[in-house]
């Protein structure tokens, strides 16, 4: 398999002279296409910034980020982003929100005007697939954040695209909320094989849903280790308690033990 | 010894919305009516002459005896008022659309429009009677000068304050500058916008009324100054509540205009 997403040797600033700091350097990443890919890292390692750097939202400060084979220059088009707050529209209700990607990526933005009923069909089959079938004409703001953030998801996916980008998505939710929308997206993923990049502090998580977890290095970030995950789709919440689930987690950990946390105290 | 037996009568708490719904509504009268009540009394209690503060019956009897040119004149104000309330809602979402929505814009008008502001109109009214002559189009102007600020700012700060992760979101589809604007910037300014409007509206009759004072010979300014120069002070009284009277009315509709636009934005609040 070719590689969908290759970062090599990239170095990230942000600000110049005093307010100058190095978010990234020697950043190299491949990613496959069609592969579930999750980095993981201490808070403020520049994991975000990972983010918007394969999105093309921020420009590499040196070295090259090629998505599809294409050297990036501005915003990808058409990718998918789900962020820890679901960011949904309070004054659209939750079809409409979904439709969002609709009216605005350009292969569908006029179409949309003649075939609005079978767009509205395809975003409402979507959020079915995510248990929210019955709430389509709700308002976000009448639902609970777990049911905000499938909608989220929803929003993310609902245009089929190449690559969706998750920046610890479930971060906000509890624990029963969360594992349950892990089989949410596990389930969407297997059905659509999108390349995806889940960005998370959470190791469980990384391991419960990624075929390759990257380990990221403190600030100025750049990736530390590679870890296959070898465990069979779809995985059910079982796995967790199994041994190859719980090795690899505990490498994780100590992988991350292991990066001395006193540079996160210059940041502030 | 054994505790008393005390059986658990505790009283549910007084509960102004459920269990006397009609005091909230009537409260804006009943304060109306002791505020009248008071004042009269006080004029009788201490025999405060008319020239100097009539009691509210002779300007309710001076609101009924003049009540055609009283009518005259209020409705000039009115529809001098609305032209430049229209006016300035137009301009308004315009300029705080593009305030809102550049950098290079807000950094580059700001500062001038707050100077602007800062002006006192009433300086500014002798300059356009000048410019246009005595009447309307000066009381037009003053009403849109006095009340486009708010609109800008409050549009603009609705566009400045989208959640950047939801810019990203949008610009990750490929979103352009007006898809921003339209999809989201503004939807989300909407309250802001509303709620600018009722602190606009009242602003503008301040604006148009203190052009005609000065410089008109027709609408509710010109009666008041007239009146005054007469000694009539009842009758200035009573341009003054008809004043007050459209400030109140124009406010309370521009607050239903909000309710019903954007309940989103207040229901929220019940939500979160």
């Amino acid at each position: 398999m070719s590689n969908f997403v290759a970062i090599k040797d990239v170095e990230l600033v942000y600000g110049r002279k005093k307010t100058r700091f190095q978010a990234l350097k020697n950043l190299d990443l491949e990613i496959k296409r069609g592969e579930f890919a999750a980095v993981v890292g201490r808070s403020g390692c520049g994991k975000s910034s990972l983010m918007k750097l394969v999105s093309g939202l921020l420009p590499p400060t040196e070295g090259t980020v090629e998505v599809d084979g294409n050297l990036l220059d501005g915003p990808l088009k058409i990718v998918g982003m789900a962020f820890q707050n679901p960011t949904l529209l309070p004054w659209r209700t939750l079809l409409s929100n979904v439709m969002l990607p609709f009216e605005i990526v350009d292969e569908h933005r006029y179409k949309i005007r003649t075939q609005r009923s079978s767009y509205k069909e395809q975003a409402g089959a979507l959020l079915r697939s995510v248990g929210l079938e019955g709430f389509e004409n709700k308002y976000p703001w009448q639902l609970s954040g777990g049911m905000q953030q499938r909608a989220s998801l929803c929003r993310a996916l609902v245009h089929q695209p190449d690559l969706l980008m998750l920046d610890e998505p479930f971060g906000a939710l509890d624990a029963f909320t969360r594992e349950e929308l892990w089989d949410v997206l596990q389930n969407l993923w297997i059905n659509r094989k999108f390349t995806t990049i889940l960005v998370t502090h959470d190791l469980r998580e990384a391991v419960y849903l990624a075929d390759r977890v990257f380990v990221m290095s403190e600030r100025p970030g750049r990736i530390l280790a590679t870890h296959d995950v070898p465990i069979e789709r779809p995985r059910r919440s079982e796995i967790t308690f199994g041994s190859t689930f719980l090795d690899i987690v505990h490498t994780l950990r100590d992988r991350i033990k292991a990066v001395p946390a006193t540079t996160a105290l210059t940041i502030a | 010894m054994s505790a008393p037996i005390v059986k658990s009568v505790r009283k549910r708490r007084f509960s102004l919305e459920r269990d006397a719904p009609w005091v909230t509504p009537a409260l804006p009268w009943v304060v109306c009516a002791a505020v009248v009540a008071i004042w009269e009394l006080c004029c009788y209690a201490f025999a405060v002459p008319e020239f100097v503060l009539p009691r509210p019956s002779r300007i309710a009897a001076v609101l009924i005896a003049s009540a055609g040119p009283i009518w005259f004149h209020t409705q000039h104000t009115l529809i001098t008022t609305m032209i430049g309330f229209a006016l300035s809602v137009a301009v308004g979402l315009v300029v705080g659309t593009a305030v809102g929505s550049s950098k290079l814009v807000y950094g580059g008008f700001y500062p001038l429009l707050v100077g602007f502001n800062s002006v006192p109109k009433v300086a500014l009214v002798p300059v356009l009677v000048v410019w246009f002559g005595i009447g309307t189009i000066p009381a037009v102007l003053t009403a849109f000068l006095m009340s486009f600020f708010p609109i800008v700012v409050n549009v603009a700060t609705g566009l400045a304050t989208v959640e950047p992760e939801l810019h990203d979101v949008l610009r990750s589809l490929g979103a352009k500058k007006r898809d921003l604007i339209f999809k989201v910037g503004l939807p989300r300014s909407l309250p802001y916008f509303f709620g600018s409007l009722k602190v606009a509206v009242t602003l503008a009759f301040v604006g148009s009324i203190i052009s005609e004072s000065i410089a008109s010979s027709e609408g509710i300014g010109t009666l008041m100054v007239r009146a005054a120069s007469d000694f009539r002070i009842p009758l200035v009284f009573a341009g003054l509540v008809v004043t007050a009277a459209m400030g109140i009315a124009m406010y309370a509709a521009f607050a239903v205009v909000e309710r019903h636009t954007t309940g989103w934005a207040t229901r929220r609040v019940d939500v979160e």
